[in-house]
């Protein structure tokens, strides 16, 4: 059974706390709830996207920089 | 007192505005929606203008140090205390040690928190309200923050009974598309007459950059009648020489992605404005979540007025059924 993340405001999506950095996680990485799994900015300010249960992440359903809407589901944990 | 335990995104302390300033540059700030504010200090009974937390998209954690009555108007962003869901627009008791916390967003943008009493914090011009661009205003200049304990004031006029409830058909609801009423003008003979009918048939799309100093939507392009450059005014074809940005004007660099200026918008600059928000419209604009759409829709000077009037009587009507009971 598949568990979403899902964005709790609208902006902009981003999976690297900064260019030159990895990705806070990937597909297949075993997360934790409080990990953080990607940014969304929005009004100047970035917001730390978290998962909010434990899980294995099966993927992302969104882009790096694509805009994202609130409500919409970012990633999938199994 | 009142201890923030969380600040949510953007917690602001905001009042009807730092108003008439206009000719030092001064952007009235104040509540995005003030048809909230106004009727959120109804329901506790304070003076029009005490201030009221304005709490964009993702709420905050609060603990009361003693108790009192509160109200949460505007935009939903479902508020719990103790984690028990609680109504909106409605007169609540809290007791001290209680924690007011909120889900996440469900329709509109902001909503806002008034205490009896108001949120005190020092005048700057006469007015609570927060400038964040400048930090003047508000708690310390600045959106609240993780530990900061905020003081109530006396600006709390009259009792009102807890459960007082507002009348559900008085109650704004927030969609997820939106019609901006506007006026055309000052600088709309600047498009072409083409551009002013995409202009107003064209569904635009708030972008992510939309915030209390503007927002900005994404859609067509607009293009302007040919001129030779006036003196004084920059190169670009939306260019115009310097003039006034009332709130509410939309103004279009290049002819793309018009921005509509807000409470804590520059007042004044060489941008063509093609038309202004009509001042009741800006509670509803100040609703709007980034990707939803907005189309905008010509009035005259008249309706701008009467729908004004008529507004203030859905105020006056409020405040009657609040004072029967």
């Amino acid at each position: 059974m598949s568990k979403a993340i899902i964005a709790p405001l609208p902006g902009v999506f981003y999976r690297r706390p900064s260019p030159d950095q990895p990705e806070y996680v990937r597909e297949g990485d075993q997360v934790n709830p409080g990990d953080i799994v990607g940014l969304i900015e929005i009004m100047k300010t970035f917001y730390e996207l978290k998962a909010e249960e434990s899980g294995v992440v099966a993927g992302f359903l969104v882009n790096n920089e694509d805009i994202v809407d609130a409500g919409q589901e970012i990633a999938l944990l199994k | 007192m009142i201890k923030v335990l969380k600040p949510g995104l953007q917690t602001t302390v905001q009042d009807q505005g730092r108003l008439g300033l206009y000719e030092i540059g001064m952007p009235p700030s104040g509540a995005m929606d003030q048809f909230a504010l106004r009727v959120g200090n109804m329901i506790v009974g304070n003076h029009p203008n005490a201030a009221v937390l304005e709490i964009t998209y993702i709420g905050p954690e609060l603990i009361f140090e003693k108790d009192t009555q509160i109200s949460l108007t505007g935009g939903l962003i479902p508020p719990k205390i103790n984690g028990v869901p609680v109504p909106m627009w409605e007169t609540l008791a809290v007791k001290a040690g209680d924690v007011l916390s909120f889900d996440f967003v469900k329709s509109g943008a902001r909503i806002y928190l008034a205490v009896e009493g108001g949120i005190d914090v020092p005048l700057v011009m006469n007015s609570r309200s927060t400038y964040t661009l400048i930090g003047i205003g508000g708690f310390e200049g600045r959106a609240l923050a993780e530990g900061d304990v905020l003081a109530t004031g006396d600006l709390h006029e009259r009792k009102v009974a807890a459960g007082t409830r507002i009348e559900e058909s008085l109650i704004p609801t927030f969609g997820r598309s939106h019609e901006i009423r506007v006026i055309v003008g000052l600088c709309s003979y600047r498009l072409t007459e083409e551009s002013k009918r995409i202009f107003l048939e064209t569904e635009w799309t708030v972008t992510p950059e939309a915030n209390r100093i503007g927002y900005r939507h994404k859609g067509q392009r607009l293009q302007f009648v040919e001129r030779e450059q006036p003196f004084g005014a920059g190169s670009n074809p939306s260019n115009v020489t310097d003039l006034g940005y009332p709130i509410g004007s939309i103004q279009v660099p290049d002819g793309v992605e018009p921005i509509v200026l807000l409470h804590d918008a520059v007042t004044g600059g060489g941008y063509a404005t093609v038309a202004t928000v009509i001042s009741t419209d800006l509670n509803r604009m100040g609703q709007i979540k980034t990707n939803e759409k907005v189309k905008f829709v010509s009035v005259g000077l008249e309706e701008a007025l009467q729908i004004r009037k008529e507004n203030q009587l859905v105020l006056n009507k409020i405040a009657e059924n609040i004072a029967s009971r």
